[in-house]
């Protein structure tokens, strides 16, 4: 077993003999035009079941919700007035000048350029309105909690770094989906409609729906790449918004562009999941985010529950030898 | 568009609405452009551009002429440009009288047809005359207006008898067009713009800096618009005068410029190219008038004159070698190359129209292919109950739209006007094969021609559209084989023999060789053309669509080039084919200046090499190649070969663009703000209301709501406009069968502004009827602050978003009311499309009546509105302020409609 927390590689500590770079996402929301093509390419690759009920959901132009056993890329859609766009620049502004502890690594963190409290980054047009769109996925962690916790090893880390359930292995015991920071891997249950491979079966009564009962998520399109073949949700996004490659790639792309947003005065811009220090040690799925994390629904500072193991057993410990000791008092006490 | 350093999205929602195009604005914004989007909604397009301005639907004429003005006034047009390159010098005959002199009417207007007499905008000819169409003489408005007269321009512009115009290059004679210009829209005003648009004059500015900015030799401008230009009784126009600012800015022709018409479909463009229209044939050839083209010679002298410039003086040679690909040995000289095996047309045949001749039981079978008019049509009630009139229907779709199952589960039944058991109608639903179970191509918004493979065979009896067709004329011809009636003739004799597949479907490479053409005598008997420059009119060569000859050049079908744009030139010329001649900037000359040099070298991309004594550079050029920039050569020589070197649009009959169009627009030579056929906003520009030479149509199941000044108008007191989701396709034919689409789109929802829910207290995703002169629906209510409430002329406009993507039916995963029950049929004249972009209603919380009750609704709110078959449809607003004698329609009596 590898270390527990903090920067590591995480296909290293898997004990891949033939391990290949990690792969991983950058999902750039800023230009995300909200079309849903990820989504839509996700099902469409994995036959996985649609599952709305068919009534809008009362969240802007959202109607899958969140990420869960069927959608694994799901866009948020956020409708936010000029006190918000202003606090979020304010707050975007204050992890610049203190160092960014958000977006990186001390002495690595971008943006490399100048100290923007210097510089006049009044952006060009204020807007007094803005509709957010974010198209998120699972974050294949460095550190990912659902593995970790998973007792039968369904869930395995692939030679690319990513996270992957073996359908055929999972029993559906459910732990993994208290283990994920993140709230991403969830269990699949029956009522679910499917969607026919075949046209013929479009009008089938009861197709059959896969895996039910069983964890799904995200698998960073394994079976595509083993085939060489970009994830299918980068392939289908029309505007790169997410970008499919090898991991340090993305990192350093992502922080070339939040570098470049922040020279024209976007100081809402920052980073999510590239820094490695953070408490699932960076995700493999980086993202360029407009606003604090919790707008879109995602955890401020996630943290992998293994992450704190060595201090529980270190109480545990202490607690153990406290008990041995008492235990001991109690006997030598009962001698005397 | 990807070179553009500024791009103005308006009438568009291009994120939404075309989202794998919209990855070359991505690749602009990238690079550093500005990204400015124009809509009466803050979309998906919105919220990645820029900025996003807010405007007034339908006044779209009036930002577009305070741009023009602004740059007029300011000085800021490109002078080397506008002066060689567009008809700004020359002089328009002095019968011409502008809307600024007649009230909003332009010289010309007749009432009793509603339609103008267009001669007095002609050029002035040598010796005080005019220069008019060739050929029989200069066609009435209201004939063009008939057969869509406007279609024809798909490939080039309106014909002129000669070019020899007069001119005045110091642009100071009265008469010159740009004069006529810039007193046409000197009351364009930012104040106008504020008062007519609702968008305040920083706005204004804003706009108009950053356009400025980022064009002239250095940089350029592109425009980008669809249906919410088009889409409206004027709808032409708006594109005319965005046309207009381009060219004073030198925004056409140049890489990064232009106006991008993004089509809706993937080969919407294609199927005008090879038209599903009524009144073209292939290429933009129009299709014969009965009594108008009688003969061959009338009809190419109307198409073009020898002594015009440009390249439509040949059409002579396109539409013999299209009789000649249609007809084979058949087209003979001596029969005029079978041309009178071509239908006349003897009317109006829109679509409109051919529903209301169904309601009058004038037509007996209709074929619906890809098209679900009973909810994607303007009207939903008048198609349903035009198709009810029918004895045959045959709809080919990939699912049982609703155009299928009106008889037994739409609206009508519900109501009760309909009963299954009264309805005669036959309907027959044929299977069709999607875009993956068939080969063929698509010709997408940038002419771009991309074959696509079959993946799969189709299912069951699923089939090709080619399969279908082949295999009916088949039949047909079998069962008039032994015909010797002369009017069987043009069906036996008909070219229709294509290889098969084990399935029985055609070839379709075979088809695209036939549409490319052949040289059919001579040493190359046989082999396929290269270029359309190649064609004759002598019956020695056959093509299908002059435009898309080269496709096929040399036996290798180009469409299906794939090599990445990464690995070649900027101009990415191999991948897919472009028509004309794989040229993918038109009217590229421009792009140089009238010495051929490059107007810059960070917009280079096509100039004259002194040595090669020819034009170079990225892409094909659009010009004759060897033409030296200075040539003049005689103008009487006509065609091509009087083009002269700083001619850029050879296909104009004078080779310049046209700020001022004296032919080929049959609603005024210029841009005019007229308001929409209903309207709560008057129109502070003129006393003329609407559109004076709209098509209207009074009937009793097509009433207007009262515009604003006229009693009534206070009971549909809101602007609604209709578009377009990202997860729905047009009337959802193609999506709303899917569940993975349809759960993203699950319920028709209308959009609505905070301020406007509180005055009508609505509920956020609560229930709300919109009721129109037409009909009423319902739709679950999303409060947005993405609406925006205008402020014009002195009160407040709020407008209500209606995507149109539901239909009521029971087959399809998701069904809804339709909001284009609640559109009526008013037409722009020069291509009769519906206005469907902006119409007036009233909304209220809860859900809409059932059955008589909801007939009883909308009547109420017609009776209380007092609409009437007259209200809205009079032509002329105020005789007596736009100087035309009384209109008829004053007293009772509409002449619209009739015709």
């Amino acid at each position: 077993m590898g270390q527990l927390s903090g920067p590591t590689d995480p296909t290293a500590d898997a004990h891949w003999e033939h391990q290949q770079p990690r792969k991983g996402f950058f999902t750039d929301t800023s230009i995300c035009i909200g079309c849903k093509a990820c989504e839509v390419a996700c099902k469409e690759w994995n036959h996985n079941p649609s599952d709305g009920n068919l009534e809008l959901l009362g969240s802007s132009y959202d109607n899958t919700g969140a990420l869960g056993a069927n959608t694994w890329r799901h866009v948020a859609f956020i409708e936010q007035g000029q006190e918000r766009i202003t606090e979020a620049r304010e707050s975007g502004r204050a992890l610049v000048n203190l160092g960014m502890p958000g977006i990186g690594p001390p002495g690595a963190a971008a943006p490399t350029g100048p100290d923007l409290a210097e510089v006049d980054t009044t952006p060009p047009d204020t807007a007094d309105f803005r509709w957010l769109m974010s198209s998120d996925v699972c974050k294949h962690c460095t550190h990912a909690g659902c593995l970790d916790v998973c007792p039968t090893g369904a869930l395995f880390r692939t030679e690319f770094g990513t996270v992957v359930v073996q359908d055929d292995v999972c029993n559906g015991c459910g732990t993994c989906v208290a283990g994920c920071p993140f709230g991403v891997i969830e269990r699949r249950s029956d009522g679910t409609a499917v969607v026919a491979a075949q046209r013929e079966d479009q009008h089938a009564e009861h197709p059959a729906v896969p895996n039910v009962g069983v964890a799904q998520k995200c698998t960073l399109c394994y079976d595509r790449l083993v085939a060489d073949e970009a994830p299918a949700c980068a392939k289908a996004c029309p505007t790169t918004s997410i970008k499919f490659g090898n991991h340090d790639d993305m990192v350093e792309t992502a922080r070339e562009r939040v570098a470049g947003l922040h020279a024209q005065g976007l100081t809402e811009a920052r980073l999510y999941g590239a820094n490695e220090l953070d408490g699932v040690g960076g995700t493999g799925s980086v993202f360029l985010l407009l606003d604090e994390p919790e707008v879109y629904g995602l955890p401020p500072d996630p943290r992998v529950p293994t992450a704190d193991l060595p201090q529980m057993y270190r109480r545990a410990g202490m607690a153990v030898a406290g008990m041995v000791a008492a235990a001991a008092v109690a006997f030598l006490g009962g001698r005397a | 568009m990807a070179n553009a350093d500024c791009i103005v999205i308006q009438g568009s929602n291009m994120a939404e609405c075309h989202p794998v195009g919209y990855q070359w604005v991505a690749e602009a914004k990238a690079r550093g452009a500005k990204v400015i989007h124009v809509d009466p909604r803050f979309t998906r397009t919105s919220a990645v551009a820029d900025k996003h301005i807010p405007i007034r639907a339908g006044s779209d004429v009036v930002l577009l002429g305070a741009l023009i003005n602004y740059v007029i006034t300011h000085d800021l047009w490109f002078k080397e440009y506008v002066s060689a390159y567009t008809n700004a010098a020359t002089l328009v005959h002095a019968d011409y009288r502008d809307a600024e002199d007649l009230g909003g009417l332009f010289s010309g207007f007749d009432p009793e047809t509603g339609a103008y007499d267009t001669a007095s905008w002609s050029y002035a000819e040598q010796g005080g005359g005019t220069i008019d169409d060739p050929g029989v003489g200069t066609e009435h408005g209201a004939d063009a207006s008939a057969r869509a007269a406007g279609h024809q321009f798909g490939s080039g512009g309106p014909p002129l008898e000669h070019a020899q115009v007069q001119r005045d290059d110091t642009l100071q004679d009265p008469r010159t067009v740009f004069q006529i210009l810039k007193r046409h829209y000197a009351r364009y005003t930012p104040e106008m713009v504020q008062d007519m648009c609702g968008i305040d004059v920083t706005d204004f500015e804003y706009l108009a800096h950053a356009i400025t900015e980022n064009s002239g030799r250095e940089r350029t401008t592109c425009f980008a618009y669809s249906v919410g230009w088009t889409q409206h009784s004027l709808g032409a126009q708006f594109i005319r005068s965005a046309a207009i600012l381009q060219l004073l800015l030198g925004n056409v022709g140049r890489p990064g410029s232009g106006i991008m018409a993004l089509r809706g479909h993937a080969s919407i463009q294609g199927s005008t190219d090879i038209p599903t229209l009524f009144n073209l044939l292939p290429g933009y050839l129009p299709m014969p008038s009965a009594g108008r083209h009688d003969t061959l010679s009338e009809y190419l002298e109307s198409i073009a004159s020898k002594k015009q410039k440009g390249y439509w003086a040949d059409a002579d040679s396109y539409t013999i070698s299209l009789l000649k690909a249609w007809w084979g040995d058949a087209a003979r000289a001596e029969n005029d190359w079978a041309y009178d095996y071509l239908p006349r047309l003897n009317g109006a045949h829109g679509t409109y129209e051919t529903v209301m001749a169904m309601l009058e039981d004038k037509v007996e079978g209709y074929f619906l292919l890809g098209q679900n008019p009973a909810v994607g049509s303007s009207n939903g009630r008048m198609q349903r109950l035009g198709m009810s009139h029918l004895k045959w229907l045959v709809v080919r779709d990939l699912n049982l739209i609703e155009s299928a199952t009106w008889w037994k589960d739409g609206p009508e039944i519900e109501s009760g006007e309909l009963r299954t058991e009264d309805i005669e109608t036959e309907v027959f639903f044929m299977p069709a094969a999607t875009h993956v179970e068939k080969a063929g191509s698509f010709t997408q918004t940038q002419r771009l021609l991309q074959w696509r493979h079959q993946a799969v065979a189709p299912p069951g009896e699923c089939q090709s559209e080619l399969q279908f067709f082949f295999q009916l004329g088949q039949r047909i011809r079998e069962k008039l084989a032994s015909s010797d009636d002369e009017r069987d003739r043009p069906l036996l004799d008909l070219s229709w023999d294509y290889p098969t597949d084990e399935h029985g479907d055609p070839d379709a490479e075979a088809v695209l060789a036939e549409i490319n053409g052949r040289h059919l005598n001579g040493p190359d008997a046989g082999k396929p053309l290269s270029a359309y420059t190649e064609l004759r009119a002598d019956g020695s060569t056959s093509a299908g669509c002059w435009i898309y000859t080269g496709v096929y050049a040399d036996g290798i079908n180009h469409a299906a080039n794939r090599k990445p744009g990464q690995e070649q030139g900027p101009a990415a010329s191999e991948w897919g084919w472009a028509w004309p001649a794989n040229r993918r900037i038109l009217y590229n000359r421009a792009s140089a200046d009238p010495a051929g040099k490059p107007w810059s070298e960070r917009k280079k991309y096509i100039w004259w090499d002194q040595e090669q004594g020819r034009w170079v550079g990225d892409d094909v050029p659009d010009f004759p190649v060897d033409r030296a920039p200075g040539s003049q050569p005689d103008p009487d020589l006509g065609g091509a070969a009087a083009l002269t070197g700083d001619d850029p649009f050879i296909m104009q009959a004078d080779g310049k663009g046209w700020l001022f169009a004296p032919k080929g627009v049959v609603d005024g030579p210029l841009p005019t703000h007229y308001e929409p056929q209903e309207s709560p906003v008057a129109n502070a520009l003129y006393p003329q209301q609407q559109n004076p030479a709209r098509l209207v149509f009074p009937r009793a199941d097509n009433l207007s709501a009262p515009s604003a000044g006229t009693p009534g108008a206070d009971v549909y007191p809101y602007v609604f406009t209709t578009y377009r989701l990202t997860e729905h396709h047009t009337a959802g034919g193609m999506s709303r069968w899917l569940p993975y689409l349809s759960e993203l789109q699950p319920e028709m929802f209308c959009e609505v502004s905070p301020e406007l829910a509180a005055e009508r207290g609505l509920e956020p995703y609560g229930w709300a009827t919109i009721i129109s002169p037409r009909s009423a629906i319902e739709a679950r209510v999303l409060i947005t602050e993405r609406m925006t409430p205008l402020e014009v002329g002195g009160h407040t406009v709020h407008q209500i978003g209606l995507p149109y993507h539901w239909g009521v039916g029971t087959d399809a995963v998701v069904s809804g009311d339709a909001a284009n029950d609640l559109l009526g049929v008013t037409l722009d004249p020069n291509v009769q499309i519906q206005e469907s972009k902006v119409a007036s209603c009233d909304i209220r919380p809860g859900r809409r009546p059932r059955g008589a009750e909801l007939l009883a609704l909308v009547a109420e709110y017609q009776a209380r509105a007092g609409t009437t078959s007259e209200t809205g449809n009079r032509r002329v607003t105020d005789p007596a302020a736009e100087g035309v004698r009384p209109d008829p329609g004053e007293n009772g009596r509409t002449d619209g409609g009739s015709r």
